[in-house]
Parts: structure tokens; sequence; C-alpha cells
């Protein structure tokens, strides 16, 4: 067989033979004039954005590092001074302090894990009802939209002993005076208000399920539930655990609810309540920015957490449509 | 969108009765308040859920005094403002992002990423004080600012979705037809942006209206109280009676806005929300 | 109405890769040039350099005599049709070709009267008040046409403009195309990966390869004589079938028999100084079912027996399938062919034949038959440069 050397022709019509170039690829070396134009557009086009951003985040918690190591009570604003740890180790060892931790855990996956239920079964109604598919969505965007302590409030009235009609569903008088119900309350509030949110996350995932797919299922003898399961679900993952990621930091963060229901009063606070009760309530810059450094080290923890076990990809983040 | 199992009569009962069970979860709250919002001082504790005699005393009251509708024009102003510095820094970010080649970018999504994802009452403390010592604290400012950060990651994830939907051979369309880069951007990309933008706007808007955290920390008079912290300072017509009136009333006013975005805009909401995955 | 000429064209990119090298072509003005080629062949680029909206790299782009290398995609004089069409979407058909009159601040009577002109010309005039998002594919194809002959510019580009129609709207535009170049009498520069459009549409074709000229002809010039294997390969449907072969004194023997050649094509063989193992090559329709040939007419070529493997029925002609055994004809070229062609993965042993028989053939599926071939049709390649041997130029 003859081999595959590439010889040039010597004829005057261009006839070579040679291997294609390769399809060409943007290097970095010896930027012309185009790209470096193009990146200081980029660049110019982000700094505002970027700034405000970084300024508004960046400066604070370094300052509030900076407070959680004082002692400073604003109402003896002479009395600052530099503690150390000392903060972190009241903070630490408190008995409120845990309980808070405990309750705003316990709220927190109670809640996420109502609303994926919930939020997947309005997603799908959503997707797929035949009838009045926009009056349903425009009815599930209401929750997202009110305002939260609006909603708290109407819950609030519900429940109350005086005016509620809900109040005798719990069998007692006064549901948000003890713990388990104004618990359970709470819960029902964070989840009538964003579970449409969830829903509308999730359903961005199942719209990208080929409806192929699904049919092809059925052909091969799938039940609507197998269906659920082995096809849409695994497709949706991404959009699952992007929902689940940004829902439980946000569930971790509870407080509109909270401090219109029950004020935190019966072990029922998170640990943001407590933050605004020492530092707004009681002025103590010191104990309220340790709690504050606390809560993002918390919470960056159960982002690398999410991340890493996941690896939840991030919305966004891919090349665009240049070309 | 094809219906594996056919479009049955029985099927479409089944679905309005499916329908009208997310419906009744929806606009209970909202029903309730509405209805608080007409009882009587006696009706409140009644406990049904309709009014049993209606009034509009409670509206009245809200409007008697400047308390609310003061409140009411700082929530506005405050949040048209951070809402259209968010949008303009957001868009030109996110087109950026959606468009251009440049080192930092994935960085810049990364930290929009975080600060979506950070605890805002983190914030709170230093904020508190920072805001304090530079005259910021209870002023319109002072919400702003707070308000255009944590808006901005919304806004510019939900911009680049929408760039990403531009047909970017128009712009080389438009060089060929004559257009110099200023012209092809007016003419053709920014028209095609605006749906998106407006989009935008209406979600930044209803995050900013939304705000309670930041509104009772950062504030402490009516100069800024926005609606939703001035709500958990209300009063009744008098000094010993519960609020329920007067803060179901102030609820609805300002739950208004939000249904008619809701009802004009639902599907570009959806759209925004869904990154433009779901067609209405 | 322009000559364009691209001198030792190149195009290099950051990295290195050679998208473009040293391309020279002469366009004459008023030409409907066709740039053919495999994907990755550099057209595209070649499209964008003359279009202004790629740098040029090196040589020389020249535009009726005059230098335009530096010169921007406005101030060049040229329109462009892109293969999305790339129609501005919020705006109607009649705003969409009046758009770069508008940019060339024409006045409001002259701009109305040119696009009515060519709505007229393209059969679009009940469609101007339309927005582009409720038209069909045929008609967004017209209206990219319209908003570039409004200008009545000095050449068109068009870039594979019929690719995203479905078949039958394409050869429905395959004509329009050509008769709306020859009313405008246009210099066209038009890209293609088709080669049936090609064939149909082009004053003169060339055929490219990684970024390099391989011929540059008239259509017919191409597929009778095509300089190297690539061409032979790449023009014509279905292609020219390639088997391995060797020549020694006058006489080819390839996976046939043995075949004695014509004077003419011995001639030309050794002045070429063929080596003695070749690449044969013939076209489907220079075969013929041996049964329908009498003596006289089977005199120049050869005859040999094999089985259908499968037979396609046009109804104006046969197509026979049959497996020639031995090794099948390899070269960089043939790969690259059959690369484009998706036939890449297809494992076969031995070669395949096609061939066309006349309607008239009574062929079966499964059946052995006598097949004729013509020799002095017979196309001789060298498999190391492909170059074809038997080329008259």
């Amino acid at each position: 067989m003859s081999e595959l050397a590439s010889e040039p022709s010597a004829q005057g019509v261009d006839t070579e033979s040679r291997v294609p170039a390769v399809e060409p690829k943007k290097g970095k070396q010896g930027l012309s004039e185009g790209k470096l134009a193009e990146r200081r557009l980029g660049w110019l086009l982000c700094a505002p954005a970027a700034f405000v951003m970084i300024a508004v985040t960046g400066w604070p918690i370094i300052y509030s590092v900076w407070l959680s190591l004082q002692r400073y009570d604003l109402r003896f604003p002479d009395q600052q001074q530099f503690v150390g740890l000392d903060n972190y180790i009241a903070v630490l060892t408190d008995q409120y302090w845990w309980t808070a931790v405990g309750i705003t855990t316990l709220l927190t996956v109670v809640s996420v894990v109502i609303e994926l239920v919930l939020g997947m079964i309005l997603a799908l109604i959503m997707h797929r009802t035949l009838v009045g598919r926009g009056l349903v969505r425009t009815v599930s965007l209401i929750p997202y939209g009110i305002v939260t302590v609006v909603a708290a409030f109407s819950w609030l009235y519900a429940w109350d002993a005086n005016t509620g009609y809900l109040n005798g569903l719990f069998g007692t008088e006064a549901p948000l005076t003890q713990q388990i119900p104004s618990l359970l309350i709470i819960v029902l509030a964070e989840v009538w208000k964003t579970t449409p949110f969830m829903a509308l996350l999730l359903m961005a995932g199942l719209a990208l399920v080929p409806d192929d797919l699904l049919k092809a299922a059925s052909m091969d003898g799938a039940t609507a539930w197998q269906r659920f399961t082995k096809v849409m679900v695994p497709v949706m993952k991404p959009a699952i655990l992007v929902a689940l990621l940004f829902r439980t930091l946000d569930a971790f963060r509870i407080f509109d609810n909270i401090f219109v229901l029950t004020a935190g009063a019966n072990d029922t606070g998170s640990v943001s309540m407590q933050t605004y009760n020492n530092l707004i309530k009681g002025l103590n810059l010191g104990i309220g920015s340790t709690m504050s450094v606390l809560i993002f080290i918390a919470v960056a923890i159960i982002a690398f957490v999410f991340i890493k076990l996941f690896g939840a990809s991030a919305p966004g983040g891919d090349q665009g449509g240049k070309r | 969108m094809a219906v594996i199992g056919g479009t049955t009569a029985g099927r479409k009962v089944r679905w309005s009765i499916v329908d009208i069970v997310v419906l009744v979860y929806a606009l209970i709250p909202v029903l309730w308040t509405l209805s608080l919002s007409f009882k009587t001082t006696e009706g409140f504790t009644d406990k049904s859920f309709f009014p049993t005699e209606w009034t509009f005393q409670n509206y009245k009251d809200i409007f008697s005094t400047n308390e609310f509708i003061r409140a009411l024009v700082n929530s506005i102003g405050i949040a048209i403002i951070a809402t259209l510095i968010a949008v303009v820094l957001g868009t030109m970010a996110a087109y950026a992002i959606a468009r251009l080649e440049f080192p930092g970018k994935r960085l810049l999504v990364g930290v929009s990423l975080l600060i979506a994802m950070f605890p805002q009452v983190s914030l709170v403390s230093p904020l508190f004080e920072m805001e304090r010592n530079l005259g910021l604290f209870d002023t319109w400012p002072g919400l702003i600012l707070p308000y255009i950060t944590f808006a901005l990651p919304l806004a510019i994830y939900t911009l680049s979705a929408f760039f990403r939907e531009i047909p970017w051979e128009l712009e080389k369309a438009a060089k060929m037809d004559g257009a110099t880069p200023a012209q092809a951007f007016r003419k053709v990309i920014a028209p095609l942006a605006m749906p998106g933008v407006f989009t935008t706007a209406i979600l930044v808007f209803i995050f900013c209206w939304n705000d309670f955290l930041f509104a009772i920390s950062l504030t402490s008079t009516e100069t800024s109280r926005t609606v939703p912290a001035a709500l958990s300072f209300f009063t009744g017509s008098s000094q010993f009676e519960t609020p329920v009136g007067t803060i179901s009333a102030a609820a609805v006013i300002i739950t208004i806005p939000i249904i008619l975005f809701v009802l004009f805009f639902q599907r570009r909401i959806v759209a925004g929300l869904t990154s433009g995955a779901v067609k209405g | 109405m322009a000559e364009i000429v691209l001198d030792k064209l190149t195009k290099r990119y950051p990295d290195g890769a050679l998208a473009v090298s040293e391309v020279d072509i002469e366009i004459a003005d008023g030409e409907f040039i066709i740039l053919v080629g495999p994907s990755g062949c550099g057209k595209s680029t070649m499209l964008n350099m003359i279009a202004g909206l790629e740098d040029i790299s090196g040589g020389e782009l020249r535009i009726d005599g005059e230098r335009v290398n530096e010169r921007a995609p406005k101030d060049r004089d040229i329109a462009m049709v892109f293969q999305s069409y790339a129609l501005y979407p919020h705006l109607s058909v009649r705003e969409n070709m009046a758009f770069p009159l508008r940019l060339a601040k024409v006045d409001n009577a002259t701009v109305t009267k040119k696009v009515e002109d060519a709505a007229r010309i393209l059969d679009l005039t009940q469609h101007l008040d339309r927005k582009p998002g409720n038209l069909s594919g045929g008609q967004r194809q017209r209206v990219a046409m319209g908003r570039a002959i409004v200008r009545s510019p000095k050449a068109f580009l068009m870039d594979e403009p019929l690719s995203n129609l479905d078949a039958k709207l394409r050869v429905q535009m395959r004509t329009s195309v050509s008769k709306l170049q020859k009313q405008l009498a246009t210099t066209t520069v038009y890209v293609t990966h088709d080669q049936t459009e090609a064939m149909t549409l082009g004053d003169r074709v060339v055929v490219l390869r990684g970024g390099m000229v391989q011929q540059i002809g008239s259509p017919q010039f191409l597929y009778e004589q095509p300089a190297n294997l690539f061409v032979a390969g790449f023009i014509g449907s279905p292609a020219m079938n390639f088997l391995p072969g060797t020549l020694e004194n006058g006489q080819l023997s390839t996976g046939l028999g043995q075949v004695a050649l014509s004077d003419r094509v011995r001639r030309l063989a050794e002045a070429a100084n063929a080596p003695r193992e070749v690449i044969a090559g013939v076209r489907p329709e220079h075969f013929e079912d041996a049964s329908l040939l009498d003596a006289s007419a089977k005199a120049g070529g050869s005859t040999f027996s094999a089985t259908v493997d499968v037979l396609e029925s046009m109804g104006s002609d046969k197509f026979a399938y049959f497996t020639v055994e031995g090794e099948s004809a390899t070269s960089a070229e043939l790969d690259e062919l059959a690369a484009d062609a998706g036939s890449a993965d297809v494992p076969a042993s031995g070669s395949q034949l096609v061939t066309r028989f006349s309607a008239a053939s009574s062929a079966a599926e499964g059946a052995n038959m006598d097949v004729w071939f013509d020799a002095d049709k017979v196309q001789l390649f060298d498999p190391a440069s492909g170059r074809n041997l038997t080329y008259t130029g």
C-alpha cells in the first residue's frame, strides 16, 4: 500500500496535497489591538458593579471581624476595648446561641425538604397543567412577590388567639406562645413564601427534559411515576442541586418571619434573630459582630460542603454566545 | 408539547381541581389580609375569614397620619433609585460577561455568586457602625447601597441570560450594512436587550421592595424607614388597641404594586427567573 | 460592479494556525465565483476577509485595483448574506431592507423606491410590513438577499445562504439566486460546502482544502479534468470510484481485472512519469451493463463480473453498488473526503463501486452480472501526492 508521504508537487497549478490546517484556537500570545481594546472595555464595564459589590461587602466584613474582637457596647461607648477572642468564647459557650443554632438548623432542614417536595409538585403543575397555565403561574408568583413581613402578619393574625381563623387548629388557644406549634407555624410561613420560587427554579430544569425522552420511556413501558424518577429527576439533577444550594443558604438566614411571628420568644429564635437582638436592640456591637462573623463562617461552610459534595455548577459561569 | 396519554375531558377536570388547589394555596393569606383590612374593630375578634361588617376606616386611618405615607414614599423612592442603579451597573457588567473576553470574568461571576449567598445579617453590624460614622445611618443612601449590592448578582445573572439569547451575528450584519460599532449597539443590540432589562428591573424592584432586615437595622425614624419596617412599629387608632386593621390595610396597599406587576408581567418574570428556559 | 483580486492572501491565527494560505484568485467583474470545500477548509474565513470582518495576516486584497486590507467593512461597498440570514428581529421586512440605506443617510423617497424595487424582484411585496419572526425560511432568505441588493454594492458575498433551507426549497432558491445574479450582473462570491450548488451556480469554482486552493475552473472543467485526487473525489455526485492499481506496459491491473489503457491515457501517464502503483478513478456514468452493449461498443473498454450488492432504481437511471475484492485505495485526500462525507467510520472490506446503468438494464440485487467500463475515461492518480497523472489542463 502506498505511504502517506506528503511530497510537494512541482506543477504550476496549485494542487498541493498537504495536511489541512488545524482549527484555529484563540491563543494568548501577541494580543492584537482589537483584543486589547476588548479587554479594556470588559474591565471598564464591570468595574462599577464589581466596585460596589466588593466595597459594600468586603470592607464591612473585615471591619466586622475587627469589631468582633472588641468589647463594644454602644450604651457605654467609652468602655470600648480590644478583648481578643473573648467575645467568641462568650458566644460559643452560650446556651442561647447554641439553641439558636439548633433551631436554625432544624428550621432550615425541615423547610427546605418540604419546599423541595412541594416545589417539585408545583413545578410539575406549572409546567404541565392542561388548564389555565397562565393563571396558575401568575398566582404562584404572588407568594414570591409579596413582602415577607406582610405575609408574616397575615399568618400572625390567622393564628392569633383573638383574631385568627386558624386558631383552633393545633388544639391550643395560643399556638404562637408555645415553642413547637410556633416553630411549625414559622415553617408554614417560610414554606408558603418560598415554594413558588423553588418551583420556578425547578421548572427551569424541568423545561430542559427533552420531550422525546419521555415519549421513548413511555413506549418502553414506563408509568408516570417511573418516568418521573428515572427520566425527569436524573436530567434535572443540576437544577435541583442549584435550587437546593440557594434555598438552603437562604433558609439559614431566616429572619423576617420569626421577627413578626414570635420575635424569637420561647426559644424560637434563629441565629439571625439573635444577632439582631444583640446588635440593634442590645446595641452590643462587639457581640453582634461576633455573631455576624460566626454566621458568615457557617454559611461559607455550608456552601463549600454543598459544592464539594455535589459539584453544583455555578449558573452564568460559561462563555456566552460569542461568534 | 405533546401530552402523553392525551387530553381527555377527565384529565382536564383533574388538572382544574389541581389548579384550584394551587390558587387557594397562593391566595389564602392575601385574601385573609384583605378581609382583615375591611373588618371593623369589633370584627377582629370574631375569628371569621370574611368580615361580617365592612369598613374603610382602616384605610382612612393609615392615610390620616404621616407615618404610613412617609414610609410609602421612602419605600417607593428607595426601591426605584436602587433598581435604576442596579440595572444600569448590572447591564454593563452582564453585557461584558456575555459578550467580551477578558481576564477576571470568571472571578467576577464567582464573586457575584458569593454575594448572592451572603448572609445579610453579617453585614448589619459593620454597616450599622459604618453608616453611623459616615452619617449615612437613617438616610436613603444608607439603604440604597446595600440594596444595590445584593440586587447586583440577581441583575447580572438574569441579564447575562438575556444577552446570551441575542444572536450576535446581527452585529456583523449591521457592520456590513454600514454601521459603526456605536450605531450597531444603539440600533440593533439595545432594542433587543430592552425586554431583558425591563424584566430584570421588575425582579430587582421586587427584591428591594421586600427587604426587611436592613430596613429595620439601618433606619430609626420615619426619615427613611420603609413600609416593611414601619409595619412592625404600627399602633392602632388608640394606644390600647392592636393595630390589626391598620397593619392589614397597609399590607394591602403595598401588595397592590406586586399584584399588578405579577398580573401584567407574569410571562416576563417567569422567563427571567428561569433564564428563559421556560416558554410562556 | 467590481473586480476582486486576492493576492497571496493569508490568515494566520495568534497561535500560529494557518487558516488561509497564500491564496491567489482573480475574480472578474460580474463573475459568479464559488468557494467550495469541506468544513474547516478556510472558505468562510476567506469570505470574512473579503468582507472586512476578519483581519488579513498577509498578502493583499484589491477591489477595483485599490488595496482595501485596512478598510472597515462599511467602507468597502460590499454586501453580505449570512447563513443564518441575521435579520433584525425587531424591524419589519421593509425596515430590515432599508437599514443600510438609512445608515447611509439616503433620503426617504429613494429608500422607499429601492426597497420596493428589491421587494418586487424578490417577490416580497406582500410581506413588507411583517416581522422576520412571522416569515418562513425561504422568505427570510429572500429578505436577507433584499437587504444586500438595495445597496447596489460593488459585490455580493454569500455565506452558505441556502444551507438552512429544506432540500426542495434549496433547489428552487438555487435557480432564483442564479437568475438574480445574472439580472443584476454584480460580482458575487459564494461560499458553500455542497458541491451540487457549486456545480450548478458558478461561472467558476474554487476548490479549497486546508486553506489552500486545489483548483480553479469552470464546473465542467473541474468535473472532467480534476487536478488531483481531492478535487476528483469532491466534485461529482455520486463520487468518482477509486481503486488501487498497478501500471505495467500500458496495462492497468485493478481489482476489476486487467485493462489496456487507451493510447491517449497511456501517453499522458508516460509523460507524467507515472509510478507503478497508482490509484485509478472511474466515474459511475462510465460503467454500463455489458448485456446492453454490442461488441463494437465494448471495444474501448473492459468487462468484469460481479454480484450486485444494492440496486437503486431512480427511474431515469439505475445505480448499482458492487464490492470489489482486494484492498481499498488509501491516501490522505481520500481519508479527508470520507471524513467530510461522514463515512470514515463505516467499516468496509474491499472497495465499494458505484455504477450508473441506463434504465433499460435488467440488473437485480444479488444477481451476478457483467459490467463494462470505458478504458479511455480512466483517470490515474499518484497515491503519494494525489496529482492527476492524466491531467491535460
